[in-house]
């Protein structure tokens, strides 16, 4: 069974009723990784936000399904409903500055959910902070403790968060572009992190990236965006071997990949453009 | 031989460490460019390529003369600008622009984009300003109905080509671009590098291109400098880098690159 379950989801903005997610199916096994991939506003975050219950006020759910381990989260009780996704689920988020408090020390904040959700004693949610700092490869786990996230630099501020995600050994993480913020050759050793932990702990992992490249490093299925539709959902193999939507191809085409400098990064053609656009929208009717 | 536009020899840098300053007393500097030398011919794209930390922004600050080496000559179309006081440099400014990384906060959100493209021209004492906004709309392919938008109801994509429209529309003989497509999604990534590679070839603009990602940079530059820790650690024709990389950090660099092709290993 899977994991996570996402079964005809849609969302809009409440005040002027623009669709933001268009019937959305997706789902995810433990111990794998999928890709959600698509331009800025293709809705690929929106997704994300609803597995964890953390839309914006300005949007709401008009349909659809989001089953965590076989239950509807949309149908339980707000208050259930946090508590499972708390319990449940983790975020790693795309910019590792803005997600710690500047004031806390790392220690604290990587068991937080530990002590508040779990009811775990301080001291062992220390003791597990620490040997999850060892586990993500930080080089002084005890002074990273101790530290302000301004003395810690990109990377170690990422993998102090990729800890505190798998601290309370969720079901699912989700990862909202965690490595966009971070340099190519900190980017690899992070991403290879995310998968190897993934791996490890058995999670399911829910990857939103506009990077192509990085989810064939990463994912083993994924789906392709277009205004808030699924236009492509197939395996990464498959995808690779060649996309069967244009869009899709186009979207390959323009992602650079330095062995062939003559035939990559080139712009989406317009009418490619036009022609998913109006697929995307025949289908609301 | 082309004529070099730009001449920089032996540039050293170094600046208070505010992190380590003591309470009373000045701030320990540290260097941070230690000696760097290179050439731009007129007409050149130079890939300026290093991971965070490398000293790529502060060379690039170095080259416009908005900080002052401690040593070394800057050349700047024959005239050394190396220690030349802000008042002289004033003329010259207008002959070297500059695009950045972030559209966002690098347009004021209280002006609209012809206000925007129109600043620089103002200041700079052009006539027929509004023909030249229009003209640099056009340039960068953006509507010239767009002079009366605000920089927040543009897209990513949009907004950068507005920051190019404004480096372009004072005719600049050179260019600074500091990581101008990193924080676009890759369509919008393609769409920017192909219009600045029509305008070199349009304008005959000299661009310096500031990047960690050395696949945008073979796309669009001739010659490329890989940076690591202050220092030029390889400089090669951009075919020559990618055929054959010298150093072991440009390896390190072409490596960590993921390509979109789940059978090639990443190691």
């Amino acid at each position: 069974m899977s994991h996570l379950e996402v079964r005809n989801l849609s969302a809009r903005l409440k005040r002027s009723g623009a669709p933001l997610l268009r019937d959305v199916s997706l789902s995810v096994e433990a111990g794998q990784a999928h890709g959600l991939v698509g331009e800025s506003g293709a809705g690929k975050s929106m997704i994300g936000k609803a597995v964890l219950g953390i839309l914006p006020r300005a949007v709401e759910i008009t349909g659809g399904t989001i089953r965590l381990d076989g239950t509807d989260l949309l149908a339980l009780p707000p208050a259930e409903r946090r508590r499972r996704i708390g319990a449940g689920c983790a975020l790693i988020p795309q910019d590792p500055l803005t997600a710690l408090n500047p004031s806390r020390r790392i220690g604290g904040q990587i068991t937080d959910r530990l002590v508040d959700i779990l009811g775990w004693t301080p001291a062992a949610a220390l003791a597990r902070a620490r040997a999850l700092l060892d586990e993500v490869q930080i080089a002084d786990p005890d002074r990273t403790l101790r530290a302000f996230p301004h003395e810690l630099s990109g990377g170690q501020r990422q993998r102090a968060l990729i800890a505190a995600a798998f601290a309370a050994e969720p079901k699912l993480i989700v990862a909202d572009e965690p490595t966009t913020a971070l340099d190519v050759t900190v980017q690899k050793q992070i991403l290879r992190l995310i998968a190897r932990m993934q791996a490890q702990h058995g999670t399911a992992l829910l990857f939103v990236t506009h990077d192509l490249g990085v989810v064939s490093k990463v994912c083993t299925t994924l789906s392709v965006l277009y205004a808030g539709r699924v236009i492509e959902d197939t395996t990464v193999r498959a995808f690779f071997a060649g996309p069967h939507h244009p869009y899709a191809a186009a979207l390959l085409a323009a992602t650079p990949r330095c062995i062939a400098p003559d035939t990559s990064l080139l712009p989406v053609p317009e009418a490619v453009i036009a022609a998913v656009r109006a697929e995307v929208e025949r289908g609301d009717g | 031989m082309a004529e070099s536009l730009i001449v920089a020899e032996g540039l050293r840098l170094a600046l208070p460490d505010l992190n380590a300053k003591p309470l009373f007393g000045p701030a320990p500097r540290i260097e941070i460019l230690h000696g760097i030398d290179l050439t731009i011919a007129r007409g050149a794209v130079l890939g300026i390529v290093g991971s965070s930390g490398s000293g790529k922004s502060t060379l690039g600050r170095v080259l416009l003369r908005l900080l002052e080496p401690q040593a070394g000559r800057l050349r700047f179309d024959g005239e050394d600008i190396t220690h030349l006081p802000e008042r002289a440099l004033r003329p010259l400014r207008a002959r070297m622009q500059m695009i950045f990384q972030d559209p966002m906060s690098s347009l004021n959100p209280r002006r609209r984009v012809g206000g925007i493209i129109a600043g620089p021209l103002g200041l700079h004492g052009r006539d027929a300003i509004p023909a030249r906004v229009d003209r640099a709309l056009d340039q960068v392919g953006l509507p010239r109905s767009f002079r009366d938008r605000y920089p927040h109801e543009l897209s990513g994509g949009q907004r950068q080509r507005v920051g190019i429209a404004r480096a372009i529309a004072l005719e600049p003989d050179f260019i600074l671009a500091d990581e101008i497509v990193s924080g676009l999604d890759v369509s919008s990534q393609a769409q920017v590098l192909a219009l600045l590679e029509g305008l070199v070839r349009d304008l005959g603009l000299t661009l310096a291109f500031i990047s960690h990602d050395l696949s945008v940079v073979r796309r669009l530059c001739s010659h490329v400098i890989v940076m690591q820790r202050g220092a030029v650690v390889e400089r090669a024709a951009t075919a020559a880098l990618f055929a054959a990389p010298e150093a072991g950090y440009t390896r390190e660099l072409l490596a960590a690159i993921p390509l979109p092709d789940p059978d090639q290993p990443w190691t």
